[in-house]
């Protein structure tokens, strides 16, 4: 029984003790003490108490042993006796003050033992040392003004998120409200695409080949690979690419022209009577092949089977061409375009329709003959080189990029275009004894290839020799125009049969001899073109009469290396040659005002003060004060006379004129003998005089004009004041001028224009901007700068900025 | 022989069927049209006659109450439910299409102080003289049943004042102070005084839908954030701010309209000076509401007026007045931007077109088009004299012109005063003070 009252005292303190935990150090030392003492407690107690008690807990135990289970046992908590305090602590000392120094006692000793001063203890005995209190704490209202103040700054920081949003609002153009409206319209082509993933393996196949070749997607101008090639392309290539292209363009409209000329003859009657001959003369060539020569004869019999067959193939003559599309829309209105439709219906027919087999040669070529020549005229009487380079122009391919096309594949297929080079001429004969469309139709081509084989011989002439080779070479490229243009004549003489034709081919000479002369000047030009860069030798050779000494030499020639324009360096050359002897000069600029002449007469007498520019070269100086001084000189050129004159003007200008209605030979007598002073006073009566003009404001004052343009009653329309987001007149002026209306804007345009600033939808509440509308800042800043998407003319300056380094080079080589 | 004939495409000139208009070919060249800004210049002239011809802005009153009108609340989700209180207790729900009242519940002895609808737009609380803070269902009772509400709070203290959150289950009230309560309890989660006594109205922030403002009697304006312990800041005026409005679309600006017949809007960052002064008025401003575009504001005024300025300009670009109209208590901005909606003492609720001289109903085509292009024009040519006199020519009634001349005498007084003041002290004693910094009297951290 004793035991177990211990043990409840036991448990009992460690409560006591929790209660007080956040006690000093002082406590919880005492602490470990305690347990001894309650052992003395208890034992003392026990011995106190009665013996009823005992029989009564002995009574309770066994009443809980009936219950079967045992009873937790009820702890008590007794009574606490006068020597244990509160905190379970021996109360001797309660009184006394706990001194560090009582404390410190074990730790001084150790550290005597120790012979040094522990951490702890010099901490302890600053602390002992230190005398003041701590502050009070803040008053209320300071404290609330303090977390004021920080709950402030954390919501104006909260707020100041939104600045970019309401910027850029406030900027819009156009706002739409309610916000986040899902837009109805279709998405653009690039939100797709960006958005878009290949899937199926046609797909991805198609997009390994863009990516093969490097397709821009989003803004498809140049691939990179096409802006290199434009890129290695020199100025003086890029001259002679345009000077071919020129010719070209020129051959095509000359072919277009005659075709146009051939199609405008309205008569039916010609059209037939020319058929006819063109078939005649096929025939009658094709008659003759099969006897001459049978086997060419038959490769005719199968290119007519291949006519028919690429007739099948194409839309020609199906009711499917503009014309035919017209006459569809006429059809509904008009008899004969619906015949015109069944015309060319039955056309169809007949060219796709197959010949017999072709077991019999001459029966079957007699029948096809009939059909198929005349295709063949059809095709023939428009050359295929127009045809081709329309195409191209439709298509809106880069003529230069397919030039570069043609080059590459001229370098691929080396040893056959030299060849063919050796003897294009006999090529050319060749093509023209065919006779075939197939020849013809690779015409520009070849002579686009032919260019560009010259360009290339060209490119190694400059590296390996000088100017003489090249002038050679601008000889051989002249000849070369004119053997060009021959073989497509004698192609066409072997067309054309009839007497017209004849007529038209004197003329079409003649016209080739005028377009060989351009020919040969567009040569020359290319030629003078790509002098100055090509070989910068004879320039420099043509200057050298004017330089002196070496030193003078070196530096033109630096200046030369800068590619600066025939003209610049005339320019740069002048001031040079100004300081050497400024009388040629004088020449020069005789209709300009003679400055000598001016500083003689009046420089002398007006003394204005001379600013001399602070940062300049000595020489520079000397020169500029000169220009200076005649620009002085100049300033103070008879300024009074000048004045008096602009305010005669002015004078003259604001007075009233007379108005003169009569009306020239209203009332008059024509002939001889008419007397004039009569006709004088005639037309007097119709002169209505102006009434005398109101005194001017500044006619008594001799140095100024007061302007009377104003005019009171337009006044009262005009803006007199400028308003306010403008800067300048100007500025305000531009914003009038332009019109808003659809009279002068198309429609799309005036949509624009007048579009509304806020557009509300109808019937929609509009709710708050909510937070998910936050701009980032970025965003904003990136919008308002935003550049174009595509800027050739930017592409093409920094090419060109490329491109001059690089000719730098080549001179430098040499 | 052929004969040439011209052959057109007759799908270019005959129409599909007789409805179609023609088709008319256009020819921009410049030469053909001359005289493009004179010609212009009498389309701005006509388009902005006829705009006045046609300022009509009037478009309904709503009659019914026995009292005047002390505030009003739009509904949150439909466009055509208004809610008005008066000052004898009752509440009336407007049907604006009908414009007819749906129903009437007597909530309040005394004013009707203040109405705020819920977010979700089912429910709708009112604060009332009689110190009680009372929600009630937006749809009527059904048949036999009270007219009840849902919940009633007792207060301390009168509530002059409510605004329910955003988004949220809370809502604010004012009276001795400024009290954020949860809908589910009956006591204030949060209660912010700052050294007042009462307060006038108080208002949420609809875009950082933490924040809060309010007008208090000691001429201040105080700032709050609802997670913090304690207002944020407070600006002291000269005169009294009867009500506030922040701008749904920019989060710091606020607007609030003062006795001293003017109205400030106020960035809340910087509060020690207005970013505008709007003046017009010539009494007391008593109540002010944003489009919800953001773009302008409506003020109602004790001089029986009712005024529309754009958010940074400093003088009005309309004005709204009726004969029998007297002070406009309070106001409101239909959510839809196209309608205002004016109580006034005269117990009636006026229904007033936003853009005076707007066409309502639907619009062809070719009518937006002309619209714009007029809108346009006017914009143009705005500066031009007699455009410009047109344009912002409005009819006063008497006494309303009689004190505006008035006000402008006395502040011209004023101002030359000031001048000669200035010219006969020391340079420099006399500092200029411009319109915006003479109205801030202190601004309190």
């Amino acid at each position: 029984m004793a035991k177990t009252k211990k043990k409840s005292v036991t448990f009992d303190l460690p409560r006591k003790v929790a209660t007080v935990s956040a006690m000093d150090e002082e406590v919880e030392s005492d602490e470990d003490f305690l347990p001894d003492n309650e052992n003395i407690i208890s034992a003392s107690e026990d011995e106190d108490a009665g013996d009823d008690e005992r029989k009564h807990t002995k009574l309770l135990e066994a009443i809980s042993g009936l219950g079967g289970r045992r009873r937790k046992k009820m702890t008590e908590r007794s009574e606490a006796s006068l020597q244990v305090s509160e905190f379970g602590v021996n109360a001797e000392g309660a009184g006394e003050k706990v001194a560090l120094s009582d404390l410190l006692s074990s730790a001084t000793e150790a550290s005597r033992t120790d012979g040094t001063m522990t951490k702890t203890h010099r901490q302890l005995k600053n602390l002992e040392k230190r005398q003041a209190t701590l502050e009070l704490p803040l008053s209320h209202q300071q404290t609330e003004k303090i977390q004021r103040e920080a709950a402030f700054e954390k919501a104006s920081k909260e707020v100041s998120r939104w600045e970019s949003t309401i910027v850029h609002q406030q900027r819009a153009e156009q706002l739409f409200f309610p916000l986040n409206q899902q837009p109805s319209r279709p998405r653009r082509m690039e939100q797709l695409v960006t958005s878009w993933k290949t899937q199926t393996p046609l797909e991805q196949e198609v997009f390994a080949l863009l990516h093969a070749h490097r397709q821009p997607t989003f803004d498809p101008v140049l691939t990179p690979v096409e802006e290199a090639q434009l890129q290695a392309m020199s100025l003086e290539e890029a001259q002679l690419r345009r000077a071919e292209l020129q010719k070209a363009r020129a051959l095509q409209s000359y072919y277009e022209a005659k075709a146009k000329r051939g199609s405008k003859i309205k008569s039916k009657k010609y059209h037939k009577v020319q058929q006819k001959a063109k078939r005649k003369a096929f025939l009658k060539q094709f008659e003759d092949l099969c006897k001459s020569d049978p086997e060419r004869a038959m490769e005719e019999l199968q290119n007519m089977e291949k006519k028919r067959i690429e007739e099948r193939m194409s839309l020609k003559h199906q009711n499917s061409g503009k014309w035919a599309k017209s006459r569809v829309i006429m059809a509904k209105y008009d008899l004969g375009a619906r015949q015109a439709m069944h015309e060319q219906l039955e056309l169809n027919r007949q060219l796709t329709h197959k010949p017999l087999p072709s077991s019999e040669l001459h029966d079957d070529s007699d029948d096809d003959s009939n059909s198929d020549p005349t295709l063949a005229s059809e095709d023939q009487t428009l050359p295929d080189i127009v045809n081709e380079a329309s195409a191209n122009q439709k298509e809106g391919a880069n003529p230069w990029m397919k030039m570069a096309v043609v080059l590459t594949t001229a370098e691929q297929e080396e040893p056959k275009a030299v060849a063919d080079s050796e003897t294009p001429e006999a090529a050319v004969s060749d093509a023209g004894e065919v006779g075939e469309e197939r020849e013809e139709e690779t015409e520009e081509e070849r002579l686009l290839g032919e260019f560009a084989r010259r360009r290339q011989l060209r490119r190694t002439n400059d590296e390996e020799e000088e100017d003489k080779e090249a002038r050679q070479t601008a000889e051989a490229s002249q000849t070369d125009g004119a053997s060009e243009v021959s073989p497509s004549r004698a192609d066409r003489s072997d067309d054309d049969d009839d007497g017209d034709e004849d007529e038209e081919d004197q003329m079409d000479e003649a016209a080739a001899s005028e377009l060989n002369a351009l020919f040969g000047r567009l040569a020359k030009q290319a030629q003078q073109g790509a002098a100055p860069l090509g070989s910068s030798a004879e320039l420099l050779d043509e200057d050298t009469t004017r330089v002196r000494t070496l030193e003078q030499a070196e530096l033109l020639a630096e200046t030369h290396n800068d590619t600066a324009p025939p003209v610049v360096e005339s320019e740069e050359a002048a001031p040079g040659h100004d300081v050497d002897d400024p009388a040629p000069k004088g020449k020069g600029h005789q209709k300009v005002i003679d400055p000598e002449q001016v500083l003689t007469k009046q420089a002398r007498s007006i003394r204005v003060p001379m600013t001399t520019p602070a940062i300049e070269d000595a020489e520079d100086e000397a020169l500029d004060e000169q220009t200076d001084m005649i620009r002085e000189a100049f300033a103070g050129d008879d300024v009074v006379s000048d004045f008096l004159k602009e305010k005669r003007k002015q004078e003259e200008e604001g007075r009233p004129k007379d108005v003169d209605l009569s009306l020239p030979g209203w009332g008059e007598w024509g002939g001889v003998g008419i007397h004039t002073k009569k006709q004088k006073r005639k037309r007097s009566r119709f002169l209505k005089k102006a009434p005398p003009a109101a005194p001017r404001k500044d006619r008594k004052l001799p140095a100024v004009i007061i302007s009377e343009k104003r005019d009171a009653s337009v006044a009262a329309h005009q803006v007199s004041q400028l308003p306010f987001p403008f800067e300048n007149p100007s500025q305000f002026e531009r914003s009038i001028r332009s019109p808003l209306g659809s009279t002068w804007n198309p429609e799309l345009a005036v949509r624009k224009l007048t579009a509304p600033r806020i557009v509300t939808k109808a019937g929609a509440i509009i709710e708050p901007i909510s937070r998910d509308d936050i701009m980032p800042a970025k965003a904003v800043a990136g919008k308002r700068r935003a550049a174009p998407d595509i800027q050739l003319g930017g592409d093409a300056e920094r090419r060109g900025g490329h491109h001059r380094p690089g000719a730098k080079k080549k001179k430098h080589k040499k | 022989m052929k004969v040439k004939v011209l052959s057109r495409n007759p799908d270019d000139y005959v129409r599909e069927t007789t409805r179609d208009i023609h088709r008319v070919p256009r020819n921009y060249d410049p030469t053909l049209h001359p005289f493009e800004v004179p010609r212009e210049y009498t389309r701005a002239l006509n388009a902005t006659k006829l705009e006045r011809v046609f300022a009509k802005p009037f478009v309904g009153s709503l009659d019914g109450h026995r009292d005047g009108i002390n505030c009003m609340a739009k509904h949150s989700k439909s466009l055509s439910i208004l809610l008005s209180g008066a000052c004898d207790g009752e509440v009336k729900l407007w049907n604006l299409s009908k414009r007819e009242c749906v129903r009437t519940v007597q909530a309040h002895e005394g004013f009707v102080r203040g109405i705020a609808t819920r977010f979700c737009g089912t429910s709708f609380f009112t604060v009332g003289d009689d110190r009680t803070i009372k929600q009630w269902k937006m749809e009527p009772p059904g048949y036999g049943e009270q007219e009840e509400p849902l919940n009633t709070i007792l207060g301390k203290a009168v509530f002059t004042g409510i605004d329910h959150h955003q988004q949220g289950e809370t809502f604010a009230t004012c009276g001795q102070t400024v009290d954020i309560w949860d809908e589910q309890r009956t006591t204030p989660i949060r209660s912010f005084s700052w050294g007042v006594d009462s307060f006038s109205c108080v208002r949420y922030n609809p875009v950082e839908t933490e924040l809060l403002a309010s007008c208090a009697s000691d001429r201040s304006i105080v700032l709050y954030d609802m997670r913090e312990a304690t207002p944020l800041k407070k600006v002291i005026m000269k005169l009294r701010s009867n009500t506030l409005c922040w701008n749904p679309m920019e989060a710091y600006y606020f607007t609030c309209s003062n006795e001293d017949y003017n109205l400030y809007t106020y960035d809340m960052r910087h509060l020690d000076t207005p970013v505008t002064v709007h003046m017009d008025h010539v009494s007391a401003v008593l109540d002010v509401d944003y489009s919800p575009t953001g773009t302008e504001f409506v003020s109602a005024s004790f001089d029986k007026s009712i005024r529309i300025f754009p958010k940074d300009g400093g003088h009005s670009r309309e004005v709204y007045h009726t004969k029998r109209m007297q002070h406009v208590i309070c106001v409101r901005w239909s959510a839809d931007n196209k309608y205002i909606l004016s109580g006034s003492d005269e117990m009636n609720i006026r229904l007033w077109k936003a853009d005076a001289s707007e066409k309502l109903g639907v619009l062809t085509g070719r009518e937006k088009v002309t619209r714009d292009y007029n809108q346009k024009l006017r914009d143009k040519f705005q500066h031009h004299p007699h455009i410009r006199r047109i344009a912002r020519h409005r009819h006063l009634p008497h006494d309303l012109y009689k004190q505006r001349r008035e006000i402008k005498e006395m502040k011209d007084a004023r101002r030359r005063k000031e001048v000669n003041v200035r010219k006969h002290s020391k340079p420099g004693s006399v500092p200029v003070e411009t319109e915006k910094e003479k109205h801030v009297v202190a601004v309190v951290e």
